[in-house]
C-alpha cells in the first residue's frame, strides 16, 4: 500500500475516532465510530489481512453499530444539554491522555524494529481464510469452544436482563 | 516507506483517545465506544505484528490474527451485554450520565 493511502486512513481513523469522544450527540457520536472503523478495516486489508478487515466491516460496522443506534433511539437521549464543563477535570484527563501518547512514542522511537519496513510476502497470501481457519480447527480447537460458550451465556444473559420483571 | 512503527503509533493514539473518553464523557454509551475504540487498537497493533512476522515461506504469522478474531467476538458479545444493562438501568433511573448514577442500592 502506497504511504499516501496509509496516512489517508490512519488520519480518517483518528480524526473520526476524536470525533466520538467529542461530540455531544450519541447519534453524531454512532456514526463517526462506524467511519472510524471503516478507516481501521482499511488499514487492516493494508496488512494484507483481508480476513480480519472484512470481519470488522461486518461486525462493527453492521451489527455492532446498528446495536448502538437502536438503543440510542430506544432510549430516547438528546443531546447532552450544554452544561458548564469542569475544565479542571477535563484538562486532567486529556494530559493523562497525552503523557500515554508521550510515553508510546517514547518507546516507540527506542524501539529498533520499529524502526524497519515490513518484510515481503510470497506472492499468494489471498488465502487467508484457509490459514485462519485452519488454525482455529487445530491449534485453538479449545479456546474456538469456549467463546462459543461465551457467546451463548452472553445471548441468554442479554434476554435475562432486558426481561421485565414480572408482577 | 512505512515502517512497524507507524502503525504502532496510530494504534497507540487510538488507544489514547479511547482512554480519553472514558475518562472524560459521563454518558454510558459513549463510555462504551470509547471501549471499542481501545480493543480496535490493540486489534491494529496485533495485526501489524502479524504482517511483520513473516515466517520462512513467506506468510505472515496468522496466530495474531487468530487472536483478533476471538476479540472481535468477546468484544461483540461484550457489547450486548453492556447495552443490555444500560437499557435495564435507564428502566430503574431514567438517565445514563454516571455522575447521577454513584449508589450501588436503588
Amino acid at each position: 500500500m502506497s504511504p499516501f493511502l496509509f496516512w489517508v486512513f490512519a488520519l480518517l481513523t483518528l480524526i473520526f475516532g476524536a470525533a466520538v469522544v467529542i461530540n455531544r450527540n450519541p447519534v453524531a457520536s454512532a456514526l463517526s465510530l462506524v467511519v472510524s472503523f471503516l478507516g481501521l478495516a482499511a488499514l487492516f486489508m493494508s496488512l494484507n489481512a483481508y480476513f480480519v478487515g472484512i470481519i470488522q466491516v461486518l461486525v462493527y460496522a453492521g451489527a455492532v453499530m446498528v446495536l448502538f443506534l437502536f438503543i440510542i433511539m430506544l432510549l430516547n437521549l438528546r443531546a447532552e444539554e450544554s452544561r458548564r464543563i469542569n475544565w479542571l477535570a477535563s484538562a486532567g484527563g486529556v494530559a493523562v491522555a497525552l503523557i500515554l501518547v508521550g510515553q508510546i512514542f517514547s518507546v516507540i522511537s527506542h524501539l529498533k524494529i520499529a524502526q524497519n519496513p515490513f518484510p515481503p510476502l510470497a506472492g499468494s497470501t489471498t488465502d487467508d481464510v484457509r490459514n485462519i481457519g485452519a488454525l482455529l480447527f487445530t491449534n485453538y480447537n479449545l479456546p474456538f469452544q469456549i467463546v462459543g460458550v461465551l457467546v451463548l451465556v452472553a445471548t441468554v444473559g442479554v434476554v435475562l436482563l432486558s426481561r421485565r420483571e414480572p408482577r | 516507506m512505512i515502517t512497524l512503527g507507524d502503525y504502532l503509533m496510530v494504534s497507540g493514539i487510538l488507544f489514547a483517545i479511547g482512554f480519553a473518553g472514558v475518562m472524560l464523557r459521563r454518558n454510558l454509551i459513549i463510555i462504551l465506544m470509547s471501549l471499542e475504540l481501545m480493543l480496535n487498537a490493540a486489534n491494529l497493533s496485533l495485526v501489524a505484528f502479524s504482517r511483520f512476522r513473516v515466517n520462512s515461506i513467506g506468510l505472515p504469522d496468522y496466530n495474531a490474527q487468530v487472536f483478533v478474531f476471538f476479540i472481535i467476538t468477546v468484544a461483540a458479545a461484550e457489547i450486548a451485554v453492556g447495552l443490555a444493562i444500560i437499557v435495564a438501568l435507564y428502566r430503574a433511573r431514567q438517565t445514563t450520565d454516571v455522575s447521577q448514577i454513584s449508589q450501588l442500592k436503588f
